[in-house]
């Protein structure tokens, strides 16, 4: 006889499923119409959940755990405004193509429309920025429901999906089967590489002259990096990364071109722009790496591999044109490849000489000053003392591209940073997320003072579950980016640029019961570091770096991107 | 370069708004459109006339594609011959001055008197879309009070089918 499933609530269903799914965190708050719900995660006492400080918060935690582990990444607030506030978080998650689940809580079905107290349409305020969503109707429905939010947030191209929970839905009940598999006949996200198409890519690698690997985050979500290694290694071709692709191939390696586009390397901008043929790798093409579009790699032919078809000749026109995943396709060029008999160690030698020049003309570098700190400096020192072990988080603004710049990174999915959207706030919940999923490494939020203060709340959050983030501040006292670009583009004039007031970092951190540290000298900062390290408990360094210092090179925006500014 | 282009979804809570939202958030425009269950009801067939070149089109046909309730897309005016049909209805002043004319222009395009009281006629005309463009053009200088045209519906010739 078949056992007949038993019939729960949607609340027992909501908390099996995830379990059954794995789920081993959820960042969340609570609230009215989701209480039934955390009534059954207090009986439970599984999945473990982390109490936020605000929604935002829970979003980026769970996006920090997602780029960190790879795994899906889970947030649960409560209808109307715990639904409102995840939405800077949801669209975060949506232009990296991050694979995270958000549930909100709901007003009962039956007063959906009413403007009922704390009703807000979540689904379709995030519609333009979820991969998909859900409004569950119907208790029945939330097992397959929950199966398939996870199955579409972590197959494809990644993303965020929204699933939205009405009160009714959680206290009714239903019978519980969880699916073994899931089919959608509108959704085949599993696309391989098509065999004409790798040969005509290996045929361009074997003609090419001035190759150039151009790698994105795709290559993050297709845990792929090995692959790249071995392609970048057999056939000598160059790797420049975007902003997303960082860690994807060691910064130390000789065929390492350091990042590209509006402040990219010089090298890598100066390859992009004479290369014959430009690989993009699970990049996008987005306007702050291709600056001026019409010149953007113009003597190149372009291929483009990437999983997600609309991104495929959407900006710049592509020759050869694979949809595909992309460890499957490189795995495939790689197989052919072995098969060509291309002297790939000098046929481009050239090319290679030709990198070096352009490396030993123009070094990322900075003017070090004896008794200023240097923000690039506290990234070297950050670098130094980690020994790039740990994983790295930014904020956004000078501090993000000081970081990207200076870092040196071994590993993917160890520089987590806001590159589509850029969040401002981002850094600190991420660093959380990730430090909840790793608790014994070293996790860093190299932040800007105006960005720490977006989410600065979320240090209750890192103290009570003694989650050991370390937050450097490269304290300038403006919004410097913003002040950079009036600088160079708006005649000098700091409009409301200047953040003429700031707390008391260090005991803000204290009244939390974190550590605070605040750094005045260049000598302090290594050892300030390694105090925090040692401490293993919250702590914010407050670094107070060179106020204008300005982040170099730099592309205007709409220049073409050989028109750098060095200095 | 108008383009006809119809799509398959699932007849879910939604979908409508997902696809009127990508069109909106990313510029491209409608000018028609129009939905109606199958023969499978779990499923709604849609045809949306655009306009734009083919860049464009093409990105709007793979955005379509991308969206999770979609299940099938066909661009009609790239891929495949086709039949495409509106209706609409037309609402006119009947004086006995313009009535004949009014009677006459509708044999001339094949079209019905579906509703008459003292003072209008409301015709039907079914044809292509510029059969019913012209048709209105024809009619208006007789004194159109409204007009309701159904969008354009489209369906590929021969055996091939959307799905
Ligand atoms: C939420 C949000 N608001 C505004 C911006 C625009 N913005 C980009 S960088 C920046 C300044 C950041 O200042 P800070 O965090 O101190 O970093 P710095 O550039 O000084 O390193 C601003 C306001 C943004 N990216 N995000």
């Amino acid at each position: 006889m078949k056992e007949e499933a038993k019939e729960l609530t949607g609340a027992q269903i909501f908390v099996e499923s995830l379990l059954k799914l794995k789920v081993d965190l959820i960042f969340g708050y609570p609230g009215g119409v989701v209480l039934p719900l955390y009534d059954e995660l207090f009986k439970y006492q599984k999945p473990r959940h982390i109490l936020v400080r605000h929604e935002q918060g829970a979003v980026h935690m769970a996006d920090g755990y997602a780029r960190s582990t790879g795994r899906v990444g889970v947030a649960l607030v409560t209808s109307g405004p715990g639904a409102t506030n995840t939405v800077t978080g949801i669209a975060t998650a949506y232009m990296d193509s991050i694979p995270i689940v958000v549930f909100t809580g709901q007003v009962p079905t039956h007063m959906i429309g009413n403007d009922a107290f704390q009703e807000a349409d979540i689904v379709g305020i995030t519609r333009p920025c979820v991969k998909h969503s859900y409004l569950v109707r119907d208790t029945k429905d939330l097992a397959q429901t929950i199966a398939e939010a996870f199955y579409i947030a972590a197959s494809g191209k990644q993303g965020p999906v929204l699933v939205d929970l009405p009160k009714d839905v959680l206290v009714n009940q239903a019978k519980f089967t969880f699916p073994e598999s899931v089919e959608l006949r509108s959704y085949k996200p599993n696309v391989s590489a098509h065999v004409k198409q790798i040969e005509r890519l290996a045929d361009a690698l074997e003609e090419s002259k001035r190759p150039v690997l151009y790698v994105g985050g795709g290559m993050i979500s297709a845990n792929a990096a090995d692959e790249l290694k071995k392609l970048s290694h057999h056939t000598h071709a160059p790797v420049t990364e975007t902003l997303m692709g960082l860690g994807s191939f060691p910064t130390a390696d000789p065929l390492q071109l350091g990042m590209l586009g509006m402040h990219g390397t010089y090298r890598a901008n100066m390859a992009v722009s004479h290369c014959d043929l430009l690989v993009a790798l699970g990049a996008r093409f987005d306007d702050r790496v291709t600056g001026k579009i019409d010149e953007f790699a113009p003597h190149a032919k372009k291929a483009h591999v990437d999983i997600d078809p609309t991104s495929i000749s959407k900006n710049v026109k592509v020759d050869i044109p694979v949809v595909s995943d992309l460890k499957d396709a490189l795995k495939k060029l790689n197989t052919e490849i072995a098969k060509r008999k291309a002297d790939w160690r000098h046929k481009h030698e050239d090319w290679l000489a030709q990198i070096a020049e352009w490396k030993a003309a123009n070094k990322m570098r900075y003017q070090p000053k004896k008794n200023i700190i240097k923000p690039q400096f506290v990234v070297e020192e950050i670098d130094r003392i980690t020994g790039g072990d740990a994983i790295f988080t930014t904020e956004v603004g000078q501090n993000q591209m000081w970081a990207a710049q200076f870092l040196k990174l071994n590993r993917p999915r160890t520089f987590l940073t806001s590159g589509g959207l850029g969040t401002m706030g981002y850094g600190f919940p991420a660093a959380i997320g990730a430090q909840a999923a790793f608790p014994d490494k070293i996790v860093i939020d190299i932040a800007g003072d105006a960005s720490i203060q977006m989410n600065i709340q979320e240090l209750g959050t890192a103290m009570q579950y003694r989650l050991p983030v370390i937050v450097v501040i490269l304290n300038n006292g403006f919004l410097g980016m913003v002040r950079q670009w009036q600088q160079l583009f708006h005649g000098r004039r700091y409009a409301y640029s200047c953040t003429e007031f700031q707390p008391d970092f260090v005991k803000l951190a204290e009244s939390y019961g974190a550590l605070g540290l605040r750094v005045e000298k260049p000598e302090e900062v290594g050892p300030s570091l390694e105090r925090a390290i040692a401490a293993r408990k919250p702590t914010l360094i407050d670094c107070v770096v060179d106020r204008e210092e300005n982040v170099y090179p730099m592309v205007p925006a709409g220049a073409p991107i050989t028109k750098m500014l060095l200095a | 370069m108008r383009h006809t282009i119809s799509v398959l979804v699932e007849n879910k809570f939604g979908v409508l708004s997902r696809i009127a939202g990508l069109f909106s958030g990313r510029g491209f425009n409608i000018e028609s459109l129009s939905v109606a269950p199958t023969l499978d009801s779990s499923t709604s067939r849609m045809t949306i006339v655009t306009r734009g070149d083919d860049d464009i089109v093409e990105q709007i046909t793979k955005q379509l594609n991308k969206l999770i309730d979609v299940i099938k897309v066909v661009d009609f005016t790239r891929d495949e011959e086709f039949v495409e049909r509106e209706i609409v209805l037309v609402k006119l002043n009947a004086e006995p001055s313009n009535r004949a004319e009014i009677l006459r222009m509708t044999e001339i395009f094949r079209g019905k008197v579906v509703d008459v009281s003292a003072r209008t006629y409301t015709i039907e005309v079914t044809g292509t879309e510029g059969k019913v463009g012209a048709f209105i053009e024809m009619v208006k200088p007789l004194g159109v009070i409204e007009i309701a045209r159904s969008g354009k519906i489209a369906m590929s010739r021969g055996k091939k089918s959307l799905g």
